[in-house]
């Protein structure tokens, strides 16, 4: 193999650098330097002040915060994982043409042609305490009050997370469940095994990247979310986001920074920990 | 500077816009009105201005009336409260009229982003209400606590970026709106009078209860409640102490907890919605929300209340950066804003003009006598935009301007403690 030239190498790696370099390390790097700025009411300035870390680390309120967040996070993500799975594997597993595969697989995109805004909003109505819902239920007769849990709590944030993001793990899940070697399910047939053991011994572990790309796309979306939070949550709801968009509308540019420095090694934890679990470089 | 026509450059149409303008003045001239028309400047024609604000006073219908009038470009932006002091503070260029609050203003105007206007070239400045020059609304009259407007209208010259306790040739804002705000509730889901602040507080309103959450209003909602209650007295509900605030959001945050929030709103259409649906009974709102809720067709009461009223102001400011034919534009515009056909379109949501004597020549005198002096409506009331409000018969919650405003307790504010003040509500509202 010849040796290239410095220069083509340096002109090949050039595009994703630029790219990185402007899209990625230079704002990431502008809200770190502004992480330690100070400011007033009305003005941000350059500094270094330990203070906005402190203020962040030292309320019990940021931490009742990411508690909550977590909560969103977890919940959403094991609805999705439950959700994604099964309609992956009725489409991998139970759909036996490639058409229909792709017929159905883009039915499932078809919410995404609307704005994620639309969508949610649209549960609103729905869900209201003189909602459709809530109407429906008390002209059968199945309840007396309206239920008021339906809106405004953890339960309409979760019910719009799991709406807006169970794609999210469809797709990946859906495509991990292709590659699988329909042999090997034949094989462990042959070998005695009855569904659940199919299930938990052959089509699980081969999904293992696939639920794993899902979950980092799930639960990033979710813990750096503020607009679902706030929306379904009537803006009494908490979440990491919303602390952030509260301060930034407030004008606390550097605060909001702090808090951003901090999500931003809380989620880098969070999703090393899920490649802890599955070693994508090597299942890829 | 965006393509001005020659000032002598009159097409044929112009003069038959114009002249029709003329006639029509005549007409209302003879009724004895001096003054009108005004022949607006010519050369400000096609010039585009960006103006941004609330959506309570950024409405379609004043672009395309500037446009019929001035020829000018008016483009709107309508924002929430807090998105419009960012605005002015971090994208210093990317307007050039501000439609603020002064509380906003007093947080703002430091930053040195918006310019002074020169009270010489403001036409109306003699028609401006008292509140916005000596902060007086009648002669007797005493002022409410917070951030008055008059505190922060004046500065010392053409780039102070402070206020001057007393009256100069330097106008911080041109004053073109304010109220006095009070609760909203729909009559019809409480089913009994409802005349103090503490009913927000209500257990009887477990879950149907909400809260503006933008901090230097809602602290004010609150205090009015927390103080109607005999649980904190202040000495000063528009600058408060670090323990004032602390015992304040406790109660707040007490609340919260036990349920008493349905939601906390941020902008006005999630008031309306809030309101219409029957997800809240009993809720902080503004006036124009309650006018969207009763047009459509449902009970919904500005209710005053004994302990008195929250008051705020709105007026427009001029960007740092505006200069030559733009800056003209723009003195022009205000004046215009000042003249009354704004001013009427205003106070037919239930706003004040700032300018109560022009916008009077733009209503009608039973639309005068319902919304200003609170007399009962002769005919229908009908809002801006068509729909009908109220029927004949009907009086205005809370009566005349003087009875409403005369009973101001505080004005929105910022305080000494904001940057606590702000910690504290961040806490609340994430408790």
């Amino acid at each position: 193999m010849n040796r290239q030239s410095p220069l083509s190498t340096l002109l090949q790696i050039s595009p994703i650098s630029l790219i990185l370099g402007f899209f990625l390390v230079l704002p990431i790097g502008t809200i770190l330097i502004v992480s330690f700025w100070d400011y007033n009411d009305f003005s941000f300035f350059p500094d270094f002040v330990w203070t906005n870390y402190s203020d962040a680390l030292g309320s019990n309120v940021t931490y009742k915060t990411y508690l909550n967040t977590f909560w969103y996070a977890g919940l959403t993500w094991l609805c999705t994982f439950l959700v994604g799975f099964t309609v992956a594997y009725f489409l991998a597993f139970h759909i036996h043409t490639t058409r229909w595969q792709i017929v159905l697989f883009l039915i499932c995109t078809i919410p995404f042609w609307t704005s994620n805004i639309i969508r949610m909003i649209s549960w609103i109505p729905f869900l209201g305490r003189n909602g459709v819902f809530n109407t429906m239920l008390q002209s059968i007769g199945l309840i007396d009050e309206p239920l008021e849990f339906l809106l405004f709590s953890d339960f309409s944030i979760v019910l719009a997370f799991v709406h807006l993001y169970a794609l999210f793990m469809v797709v990946p899940i859906f495509n991990s469940m292709m590659r699988i070697d329909r042999s090997l399910i034949e094989a462990a047939i042959d070998g005695g095994a009855n569904g659940w053991q199919m299930l938990t011994n052959v089509v699980i572990p081969l999904c293992k990247p696939g639920i794993a790309i899902g979950s980092i796309f799930v639960v990033t979306l979710v813990m750096g979310d503020y607009i679902t939070v706030r929306l379904m949550g009537g803006g009494q709801r908490a979440s990491v986001g919303v602390m952030m968009w509260n301060e930034i509308s407030l004008l606390l540019y550097p605060a909001a920074a702090a808090h951003a420095v901090v999500l931003l090694a809380v989620v880098l934890i969070m999703v090393s920990l899920m490649m802890r679990v599955v070693d994508l470089k090597k299942e890829l | 500077m965006k393509n001005p026509t020659t000032p002598n450059s009159l097409s044929r149409r112009d003069l038959l816009k114009r002249g029709s303008a003329v006639a029509l003045g005549a007409a209302v001239g003879s009724q004895a009105i001096t003054g009108f028309p005004t022949i607006w400047a010519q050369n400000i024609k096609n010039v585009t201005l960006r103006q941004f604000g609330t959506g309570v006073s950024n409405i379609n219908a004043i672009a395309q009336k500037a446009k019929e009038d001035l020829g000018i470009n008016l483009e709107l932006t309508a924002l929430d409260t807090d998105a419009t002091a960012q605005r002015v503070v971090t994208q210093p260029k990317s307007f050039d009229i501000a439609d603020i609050e002064y509380f906003t203003l007093k947080k703002v105007w430091p930053s040195g982003n918006m310019q002074p206007m020169d009270i010489s070239k403001l036409k109306y400045f003699d028609k401006i209400a008292g509140t916005f020059k000596d902060g007086k609304l009648t002669p007797s009259s005493t002022i409410a606590q917070g951030t008055a407007p008059h505190t922060v209208s004046f500065t010392d010259g053409p780039n102070s970026k402070s206020f001057s306790k007393s009256m100069t040739n330097w106008y911080t804002m041109v004053p073109t709106i304010y109220n006095a705000d009070t609760l909203g509730i729909r009559p019809d889901l409480i089913g009994r009078p409802i005349n103090s602040w503490t009913e927000l507080l209500n257990p009887e309103f477990k879950g149907k209860a909400s809260i503006l959450n933008i901090s230097s209003i809602g602290i004010m909602d609150a205090a009015m409640v927390c103080e109607a209650m005999g649980e904190v007295q202040y000495g000063d509900k528009g600058n408060m102490t670090k323990e004032e605030i602390d015992k304040t959001m406790a109660i707040f945050t007490e609340a919260k907890k036990a349920g008493q929030f349905r939601a906390f709103w941020k902008t006005f259409d999630e008031s309306v919605n809030l309101m219409a649906s029957g997800e809240v009974v009993i809720q902080s709102m503004w006036s124009p929300a309650i006018t969207k809720v009763r047009s459509m067709g449902l009970p919904c009461v500005y209710q005053p209340l004994k302990e008195g009223y929250r008051s705020w102001g709105g007026g427009l400011g001029l960007a740092r950066n505006l200069s030559g034919l733009e800056l003209d534009a723009a003195y022009e515009y205000i004046n215009w804003y000042l003249s009354g056909w704004v001013g009427g379109l205003l106070m037919r949501q239930g706003y004040y003009s700032a300018a109560p004597e022009t916008s009077k020549l733009h209503m009608s005198d039973d639309e005068w006598g319902f919304w200003y002096e609170g007399k009962a409506a002769k005919n229908d009331i009908i809002d801006p935009f068509g729909n009908k409000m109220e029927p004949a018969g009907a009086v205005r919650d809370g009566g005349s301007f003087l009875e409403r405003m005369g009973n101001v307790k505080c004005w929105n504010s910022v305080m000494d403690e904001n940057r606590y003040m702000v910690r504290k509500w961040n806490e609340f509202i994430a408790a």
